[in-house]
Parts: structure tokens; C-alpha cells; sequence
């Protein structure tokens, strides 16, 4: 990954860490209430795991951004139900439904949401700032 | 250094150090989600006192470089969170907002004062 020069690299990668979230949030949902006849291939929810990334210390103290190091599973497991006429049920008659949290995904996606919107605000304000700053003196 | 220049120094070090907060705090917005990240902040009355207090390097050589002490970074210090959160991050969107909206204005502000030194140069140049 490239060196972070200026404020736009801070935000713009937060942006796209924020976007990453809200993409695992949308296939977890599109994903969620999925039947399947053995446990191990049952849908289970991804999240991305954030990871500070710094700035060079020497030159620029105290400016980091945030990377998406991996997209990683989540270990819960997949409910077992009985449904002896589902197509997909396996030979005891049990299907296995997705690991997925519909609540806790809409809270992650208005999370992540209000977050993006942060950054975005955070890039107007700045950007405003330097149009003012090169004229000055005129 | 020459009369112009330290006219408009103490503005121009404060607008730098104002972008220099500006950085920081949008470190800590872009941080907000990740697990464990420590808020960072520097106390802007400190930083300018050290850096107009101390100023160029005096040289009695023309062959000596003119070198100006470089703000380190062991003056950054760390947020205290209001409300501690259970994953280690001391981020809280709010303050940090505020924080961020605070710095801007008063950057806005140096920057008027600065356009009004340079106007009031200009005028006395041109004479009007």
C-alpha cells in the first residue's frame, strides 16, 4: 500500500474501509434465511477486521488511516431445524439455516453508513478550506 | 528574519499547525470503527509557543544552514474518552466532530487575519 501524504488519503481509505463494510453487510442480508442440508456448507456471516495504518512517525506524527486487513467469518453456528419435507433436508430430516443476524446487520449498516458520511463530510470541509486558502492575498 | 516575513510569521505558523490539527483529527474520524485505536490530539497554545518561541536558527557563518527546529512528535498526546468503550477504541464521533468544527473555523479565522496583514501591505506599497 502507498504512503499517506495528505488528508484525502485518510479519508478517501477510511471510505473505502467503510465500503467494504457495508458490502459484507449487504451479501450477509442477501444471504441471511438461506437453507442448506449440511452444516459445513451453511452460510455464515463475514466481517471485515479494521487495522490502523500510520503514517510515517518520523515526518508526520499522529496521521493514520484505517485498512480492511481481511474479511473474516464469524463463529457462530448455523441453526439446525427439522423440516423433514425441505427439498435440501439430509437424512435425519435436518435443514441448516445461515449464521446471519438480521438486526445486528442493520445496525452495522447504519453504522457504517453514519461513518462514511463522516469522512465524506470531513473531505467537503477540507477541500472548501484549501480553495480558500490559495487565494489568499487577493 | 526580515520585517515582511516575521509580520505575517506567527499567522503563518498557526495556520500550518491549524492544518496540521486538521490531519489528526480526521486521523481519528477515519479511525472510528477499528478496534483499539487511541485518539490522538495536540494542545495548540503549547505547539505555537514552541514554535514562534523558538523560530529560525541563528548563524553566524553564511556557509551554516539556516535550520528551523521540526516539530516532533512527542507533543501529540491522547484523548481521555468520556465514555470508555469495551474495544479499546477512545474515538467518540462527537467530540471528535466538534473538535474538527472548532480547528476549522479558527483556520478560517488565522486565514482572514492573514489576507488582512497582506491587504494592509499591499496598500502601504501601493501607496493608496
Amino acid at each position: 500500500m502507498s504512503e499517506i501524504k495528505n488528508i484525502f488519503d485518510i479519508s478517501g481509505r477510511a471510505m473505502a474501509a467503510q465500503l467494504v463494510r457495508l458490502n459484507t453487510v449487504a451479501s450477509n442480508l442477501a444471504n441471511a434465511g438461506t437453507i442448506t442440508g449440511t452444516k459445513e456448507e451453511a452460510f455464515r456471516a463475514l466481517k471485515p477486521v479494521f487495522q490502523t495504518r500510520y503514517a510515517d512517525e518520523l515526518k508526520r506524527s499522529g496521521v493514520s488511516t484505517v485498512d480492511v486487513l481481511t474479511v473474516a467469518e464469524v463463529s457462530r453456528a448455523p441453526e439446525k431445524a427439522f423440516m423433514p419435507h425441505h427439498p435440501s433436508a439430509d437424512a435425519d430430516g435436518f435443514v441448516y439455516r445461515a449464521a446471519v443476524d438480521e438486526n445486528e446487520e442493520m445496525v452495522e449498516m447504519v453504522e457504517a453508513s453514519r461513518q462514511y458520511q463522516n469522512n465524506v463530510e470531513v473531505i467537503s470541509t477540507i477541500r472548501a478550506l484549501m480553495m480558500r486558502t490559495i487565494n489568499m492575498g487577493k | 528574519m526580515n520585517k515582511i516575513g516575521s509580520y505575517l510569521n506567527f499567522h503563518a505558523q498557526a495556520l500550518e499547525l491549524r492544518s496540521r490539527r486538521n490531519e489528526i483529527l480526521a486521523s481519528n474520524i477515519a479511525n472510528a470503527a477499528t478496534p483499539n485505536f487511541k485518539a490522538r490530539d495536540l494542545d495548540f497554545d503549547a505547539e505555537i509557543n514552541r514554535h514562534v518561541g523558538i523560530g529560525p536558527l541563528q548563524t553566524t557563518n553564511e556557509q551554516h544552514f539556516p535550520t528551523a527546529i521540526a516539530a516532533t512528535g512527542n507533543s501529540l498526546l491522547f484523548r481521555e474518552p468520556v465514555n470508555p468503550s469495551l474495544d479499546g477504541n477512545t474515538v467518540e464521533l462527537s467530540v471528535e466532530q466538534m473538535e474538527f468544527s472548532e480547528n476549522v473555523t479558527r483556520y478560517q479565522t488565522t486565514l482572514t487575519f492573514l489576507n488582512n496583514r497582506i491587504s494592509g501591505l499591499m496598500s502601504a506599497i501601493r501607496g493608496e
